[in-house]
């Protein structure tokens, strides 16, 4: 009577232990298939980004390597007349997307704080999804908006045209906007509560606890929101062009330059790369402008990823 | 003895409706340490985070009755909120240092009542850690990152936070939670030193606990207080069968 089940027992467990081998089997396999997909979607990306760096490499390089660099960063962009220097373009970027980031910056984080740590939560619900239907909007409709209605505003504050590089700066904050709030609003929100609670027990003002606690909290995710505002506005093109007047000229060190029209490397590439001579010199050089596009949101992605990475290493570190 | 706490007619009741605490009436004195206990969600926490008005963050939600801190309703409009804050201070179950060094943690509170003198800052930041038995695990390592701690150091920091802000009142709720024995009895152990300068109401990890660390204790059972008296009397002859049954652990 009583042998019986412990024999019976040792049965069920080896039979089990077979099965659970054999199981395994069936898993590795599924498992080896399942990896291999995903590894190869991994590295397809990898290999199409370094696809498109060589094709931009091979396109562009020659712009380097025949026009002399002086010349190449020079002041004068006549490619009718064979002058290729890209500096007005770079010039013209530079301003329009710094004037976006000072107007956009605080703006954005400021809405985020008001959003995530002050307003009362219906108010919540009406704005967020304003914000989101904010970023939907495509850039050609924001450009055709700025062209008809932000171009004269501009105009009556006493400059000489609507179309200038202030033009594509409000326009350009406008659209990195909800990109900016949407994300450091997500940040503020994973900043946990127990900070809040813990700041405001000792004595801290709502104030105090924003400041000192909840954006030093939230600072990764703040520069990764401001970092990718920042992108968004050096690569948009399209309402860029629409109103920045696109001339290729370097306007007068001050602050009168910003009312001045300027040209972006974008518009340039957009605005000539459909009449131009493939294999040509100026072929060429637009896609050096690509190059330098391309380097330059690099440096901006790998400053982000230096920051963050930085912090987030250091509080890891800080967890053992 | 003038009560430096003082509660009447208590009631709280949330947003929705539930009923957290019901008609609570209780006087705390000073330099004691007073043991808040009863089953999950009887009404502790609630009862802890009203005493500094944590519970203004609690939205939609319903106070009755009155509170008083040295004779000072404390819901009485154009009361400073961050000042009474400052006097009962609040250290909670999961231990929540905040980003940044072990120093800044305890001057985060000072530098915010407006304390910037560096001497003052060394001196409480030395006291604080020293009355939260801290201070000779962490002195040569004030500048690291205050999330290197382990569980109990990073409790008793935040207890140190507390004591840096020289409070009158401490409040603390279930603070050995998450802790070893060892780091237990260290938090218990400073305790009988911290009563001699502060009150402390506490909100205790268990029953046991309760007796080995109260003076007076008070037994809370679905928002209403049951009973209270001194803790040799409680948990050995309690007056209310329901304090008895959940004492002696018929349930709870």
């Amino acid at each position: 009577m009583s042998t019986t089940p412990i024999s019976g027992e040792t049965n069920v467990s080896t039979v089990s232990v077979s099965m659970i081998f054999q199981r395994l089997k069936a898993t590795n396999w599924y498992e080896f298939v399942i990896e291999g997909l995903i590894r190869l979607a991994g590295v397809s990306t990898i290999f199409i980004v370094g696809l498109i760096f060589l094709f931009l490499l091979r396109e562009g390089l020659p712009a380097f390597l025949d026009i002399p660099l002086r010349q190449l960063f020079g002041p004068r962009w006549y490619p009718i007349e064979g002058r290729f220097g890209i500096w007005p373009l770079m010039v013209g970027s530079f301003i329009v997307t710094v004037g976006a980031v000072i107007i956009a910056v605080p703006l954005g984080l400021t809405t985020a704080i008001y959003l995530g740590e002050i307003a009362p939560p219906w108010q919540r619900e009406i704005l967020k999804p304003f914000i989101e239907v904010l970023s939907g909007i495509p850039s050609i409709v924001l450009g055709f908006l700025g062209w008809v209605a932000l171009a004269p505003l501009v105009q009556r504050l006493g400059a000489p045209t609507g179309l200038t590089a202030f033009t594509g700066s409000l326009l350009l904050a406008y659209m990195s906007l909800p990109t900016i709030i949407s994300i450091s609003e997500d940040a503020l929100y994973a900043v946990p509560k127990e900070y809040r609670d813990a700041a405001l027990a000792i004595g801290a003002t709502q104030w105090q606890t924003i400041w000192r606690v909840v954006l030093p909290a939230a600072r990764s995710g703040l520069v990764i929101a401001v970092m990718l505002g920042i992108g968004r506005a050096i690569g948009e093109t399209m309402a860029v062009m629409m109103v920045t007047g696109n001339a290729a000229n370097i306007p007068p060190l001050g602050p009168g330059m910003l009312f001045q029209p300027v040209r972006t490397m974008t518009a340039t590439i957009a605005a000539e790369m459909g009449e131009v001579a493939k294999g040509s010199l100026h072929y060429n050089t637009l896609f050096g402008i690509g190059i330098i596009l391309f380097l330059i949101t690099l440096a901006i992605n790998s400053i982000a990823g230096r920051l963050v990475g930085a912090q987030s290493s250091r509080r890891r570190g800080g967890q053992l | 003895m003038e009560p430096i706490i003082s509660i009447r007619n208590l009631f709280f009741t949330y947003k929705d409706g539930t009923e957290a605490l019901k008609n609570v009436s209780l006087d705390i004195y000073p330099n004691e340490v007073f043991v808040l206990f009863g089953p999950a969600r009887s009404g502790k926490t609630t009862l802890l985070r009203l005493l500094n008005r944590l519970s203004d963050l609690i939205e939609g939600a319903r106070i009755q009755g009155t509170i008083q801190f040295k004779g000072q309703d404390i819901f009485a409009r154009g009361v400073d909120v961050t000042a009474l804050r400052r006097q009962v201070s609040m250290v909670f179950a999961i231990p929540t240092p905040l980003p940044g060094s072990i120093r800044d943690n305890l001057t985060y509170g000072l530098r915010m009542a407006g304390i910037r003198r560096m001497s003052v800052l060394e001196e409480r930041v030395e006291r604080a850690l020293r009355q939260a038995a801290l201070w000779d695990e962490v002195k040569d390592r004030l500048d690291e990152s205050a999330f290197a701690l382990s569980g109990g150091q990073k409790q008793r920091l935040c207890l140190a936070r507390s004591l840096a802000l020289e409070p009158e009142v401490i409040l603390l709720d279930n603070p050995t939670s998450g802790l070893d024995p060892l780091s237990t009895g260290m938090v218990e152990d400073s305790l009988y030193e911290l009563k001699q300068r502060y009150t402390i109401i506490m909100v205790p990890h268990s029953v046991q606990q309760a007796g080995r660390v109260a003076d007076r204790a008070g037994f809370l059972l679905d928002g209403e207080l049951v009973e209270v008296n001194r803790a040799e009397r409680l948990f050995t002859s309690p007056r209310d069968q329901r304090t008895e049954d959940y004492i002696t652990g018929r349930f709870g």
